[in-house]
C-alpha cells in the first residue's frame, strides 16, 4: 500500500522578488514499511519536504496523498488530528519538556488522544522498554545523555503506534557511538515493528542504514534509488 | 477534553512552581485586600448598628435648628427649655420617657487625680432612654432634681481614673466652679462605633448643670423614647406638631428644630462606614486588576519562553484550540488558585484585625465568592491574549525558535 505520495509538489515562500522556491515539482512515492533516507545540501528542500509529509506545512501547488487521501485540502484542525493519530516526529533537538520525567514526556501524545491515565502509563512504559529505557521512567531529560534523550523522543513518537516516523536529522546532535545506537533502534522499529521511517540526514554513514536513498538538490529530487542496505 | 486540558495545565503549573507562585502573588494580595477590607468594613457597620440597637431604636432626638443646618434662619436656633421636655412628656401619649440633655466637657478633680470628662445635666429619664443601668448606689431623688443638688452619677471610666481601686461612692468630685457627691456608678457600656468611650461620663441633675455650669435655663437636646408598638413616624409628627405650636411657628414656616429618629442616625452612621468600605474595597479591587496584568505579563513571557514546547505540542497533534485552552486554563487555574489563597489570607487577616480593632467578625460569603469569581474572570481576560498568541504559532517556526 502506498503510504505517502507527492504529485508534482511545489512550495514557494514569500512573494515577488523575495520569493524562494523551496520545492520545484517533487514526485515521491513511499510504500508502507519502507526505510527512506533523504540527503541533500542545506537549502535543497529536504526539510520542507519532510514538513509537508508531516502535515506541518502545506504545498503551494501539487497534491500530497497520505494513504490515498489528499492532505492539501485539509484544514489546520484535520491536519492536527492526522498528526495526532498517524504521524510520529523525531527532531534533531529532541524537544523534550524540561523538568518533566521520561514517562510523562512519552505520555504527552496520548493525553491529546484522550486516553485514560492508566492506559497512558502502561503504553508509555511499553514504548520506553522498546527503546531500551526501562528503569529510566522517572528521570528528567537533564539527567539523561543525548542518546538517551533521543531515545525518549523516539518512544514519544512510537507510543501512538503511528504509520510513519518522520525524523529530521535525528543524529545531528549526537556523537558517532550514540548515532549508531539510534540508527540501530530505528532499524529495529522498521524491521520488527513494521513502522515506516523517513529520515533526513547529512551523514552518509547514517544513510547507509536506510534501504532507499533520495537525494535533493535545488528543490528537486535528483536521485532516488535503493540503498542496498549495507549495514556497517 | 476539558479534563485533559486541566491535567496538562496543572502539570505545567507544578513544573514551574516558583514562577507560578510569583505569578499569582498579585492576585493573592488583591483578593486578600478586597476581602479583608470588606469584612472589616461590614464588621464596623454591624458594630454601629448593634450600638444603636443597644441604645434603643425607639429613641428620638430633638435638637434646635434645621436639619443638617445649611442656611440657618435669622435669630438662629431658639434653644429648648425644661418646659419643652415636660410638655412632650405631658401631651404626647405615645412617649415612654423624655430626658432634657445638656452637656459640656469639664475637668473633674479628686485628690491629686484629675480627668476631663463629659458632664451632662439631665433627669433620671435619661438612663431609661439611653438604656443604662446602675451598678452601685442610686439615681437622683425628687428633691435633688427639683433643688439642683450637688450630686452626680458617674461612668466606670471616670470612677477608675479618679478613684482607682475604690468605688468612690459618697466622695466629693470637684469641677471648676462646684463640687458634687458621687451617689451612683453606672454599668459599663463600652465604646461607640466612632471610638467614643460611653463610660467616660458624669451626670448631674439638669438644674444643677444649668446653675453651676451653663449659667442659663437652656436645654441643648431632648431625648425621647417611644412606647413599644407605636410607629416612630407617628410620634415624630406628634412631637413636631407640639414643638411648632410651642415655638409659635405659623403654617408654612419651616421647622426651626429637628426631630431625628435613631434609625436615621443609624442610617447616617452606617452609610458613612459603608461608603468607606466601598471606597477601600474599590482601591483594593484596583490592586486585583493589577494582579491580572501581572498574570498577563507572566503568561506572555511564558509563551515566548515555551515557543519550542508549543511547537512540539502542535507537531505531535495538539489542535489550535487545545493549545489556546491549555494556556487559558493555565491562566484561570493560576488566578483561581491565587483567589483561594487570597481568601485564606483574608480570613486570617480579618480575624486578627477585627480582634485588634474590636469589631465583630463575620464571614462575608458574598464578597468571598465575588472575589474568587472575579479572580477567575481576570484569568480568562488576561490569559486570552497570550493563549491566542500561543495557538496561532506556526509549528515549524516554533520548533526552530531558540
Amino acid at each position: 500500500m502506498i503510504l505517502i505520495e507527492f504529485r508534482s509538489v511545489t512550495k514557494t515562500y514569500g512573494v515577488g522578488q523575495a520569493a524562494v522556491r523551496a520545492l520545484r515539482g517533487v514526485d515521491i512515492r513511499i510504500e508502507e514499511g519502507e526505510f527512506v533516507a533523504i540527503m541533500g545540501p542545506s537549502g535543497s528542500g529536504k526539510s520542507t519536504c519532510l514538513h509537508i509529509m508531516g502535515c506541518l506545512d502545506t504545498p503551494t501547488s501539487g497534491e500530497y496523498l497520505f494513504k490515498g487521501i489528499n492532505v492539501a485540502g485539509m484544514s489546520r484542525y484535520q491536519r492536527a488530528l492526522l498528526r495526532r493519530y498517524h504521524l510520529g516526529f523525531v527532531f534533531q533537538g529532541f524537544h523534550l519538556l524540561g523538568r518533566t520525567n521520561a514517562l510523562e514526556n512519552v505520555e504527552l501524545p496520548l493525553i491529546y488522544q484522550g486516553l485514560p491515565p492508566k492506559e497512558r502509563r502502561s503504553r508509555a512504559k511499553e514504548a520506553l522498554a522498546v527503546v531500551g529505557l526501562s528503569g529510566w521512567e522517572k528521570h528528567a531529560p537533564a539527567e539523561l545523555s543525548g542518546g538517551q534523550q533521543q531515545r525518549v523522543a523516539i518512544a514519544r513518537a512510537l507510543v501512538t503506534r503511528p504509520s510513519v516516523i518522520l525524523a529530521d536529522e535525528p543524529t545531528g546532535n549526537l556523537d558517532s557511538v550514540q548515532s549508531h545506537e539510534i540508527m540501530k533502534l530505528l532499524t529495529v522499529l522498521n524491521e520488527n515493528h513494521g513502522i515506516t521511517v523517513v529520515m533526513i540526514t547529512h551523514d552518509p554513514e547514517m544513510a547507509l542504514y536506510a534501504r532507499r536513498l533520495i537525494r535533493f538538490f535545488d528543490g528537486q529530487v535528483v536521485s532516488d534509488e535503493p540503498n542496498g542496505s549495507k549495514k556497517p | 477534553m476539558i479534563l485533559n486540558m486541566l491535567r496538562i495545565a496543572w502539570r505545567e503549573i507544578r513544573r514551574n512552581i516558583m514562577r507560578s507562585f510569583l505569578t499569582i502573588l498579585g492576585i493573592v494580595i488583591g483578593v486578600a485586600a478586597v476581602v479583608t477590607m470588606v469584612t472589616i468594613g461590614k464588621g464596623a457597620t454591624e458594630q454601629v448598628r448593634r450600638q444603636i440597637a443597644s441604645m434603643g431604636s425607639n429613641v428620638l432626638i430633638i435638637t434646635p435648628g434645621k436639619r443638617f443646618g445649611h442656611g440657618q434662619p435669622f435669630g438662629a436656633n431658639i434653644p429648648f427649655k425644661e418646659a419643652d421636655a415636660e410638655a412632650i412628656a405631658r401631651d404626647i401619649t405615645s412617649v415612654a420617657a423624655v430626658a432634657p440633655v445638656s452637656s459640656q466637657a469639664l475637668t473633674a478633680v479628686y485628690g491629686n487625680q484629675n480627668w476631663t470628662t463629659q458632664v451632662t445635666g439631665t433627669t433620671n429619664d435619661y438612663f431609661t432612654v439611653t438604656n443604662r443601668r446602675l451598678k452601685r448606689g442610686r439615681l437622683f431623688d425628687e428633691t435633688e432634681l427639683r433643688n439642683g443638688a450637688s450630686v452626680c452619677v458617674i461612668g466606670e471610666t471616670v470612677r477608675r481614673m479618679l478613684f482607682g481601686s475604690t468605688d468612690g461612692l459618697g466622695e466629693m468630685i470637684r469641677f471648676q466652679k462646684f463640687s458634687c457627691e458621687v451617689i451612683g456608678i453606672l454599668e459599663v457600656k463600652g465604646q461607640t462605633a466612632t471610638g467614643i468611650d460611653q463610660d467616660d461620663f458624669v451626670a448631674t441633675p439638669l438644674r444643677t448643670y444649668q446653675r453651676r455650669v451653663s449659667g442659663n435655663q437652656n436645654v441643648a437636646t431632648i431625648m425621647v423614647s417611644i412606647q413599644d408598638g407605636v410607629p416612630t413616624e407617628k410620634a415624630q409628627s406628634d412631637i413636631a406638631r407640639l414643638m411648632r405650636e410651642r415655638r409659635r411657628l405659623r403654617p408654612g414656616d419651616e421647622d426651626n428644630f429637628t426631630v431625628m429618629d435613631m434609625k436615621e442616625i443609624a442610617k447616617m452612621l452606617t452609610s458613612t462606614t459603608e461608603l468607606l468600605t466601598t471606597l477601600l474595597g474599590s482601591v483594593a479591587a484596583v490592586s486585583l486588576l493589577v494582579g491580572g496584568v501581572g498574570i498577563m505579563n507572566i503568561m506572555l513571557v511564558s509563551v515566548t519562553e515555551r515557543t519550542r514546547e508549543i511547537g512540539l505540542r502542535l507537531a505531535i497533534g495538539a489542535t489550535e484550540e487545545e493549545v489556546l485552552f491549555q494556556f487559558l486554563i493555565e491562566a484561570v487555574v493560576l488566578s483561581a488558585f491565587g483567589g483561594i489563597i487570597g481568601i485564606l489570607v483574608a480570613i486570617v487577616a480579618s480575624l486578627g484585625l477585627t480582634k485588634m480593632m474590636q469589631v465583630p467578625y463575620e464571614f462575608q460569603l458574598g464578597i468571598n465568592v465575588l472575589a474568587f469569581l472575579f479572580s477567575a474572570v481576570i484569568g480568562v481576560i488576561f490569559g486570552f491574549v497570550p493563549a491566542r498568541l500561543a495557538a496561532k504559532l506556526n509549528p515549524i517556526e516554533a520548533l526552530r525558535h531558540e
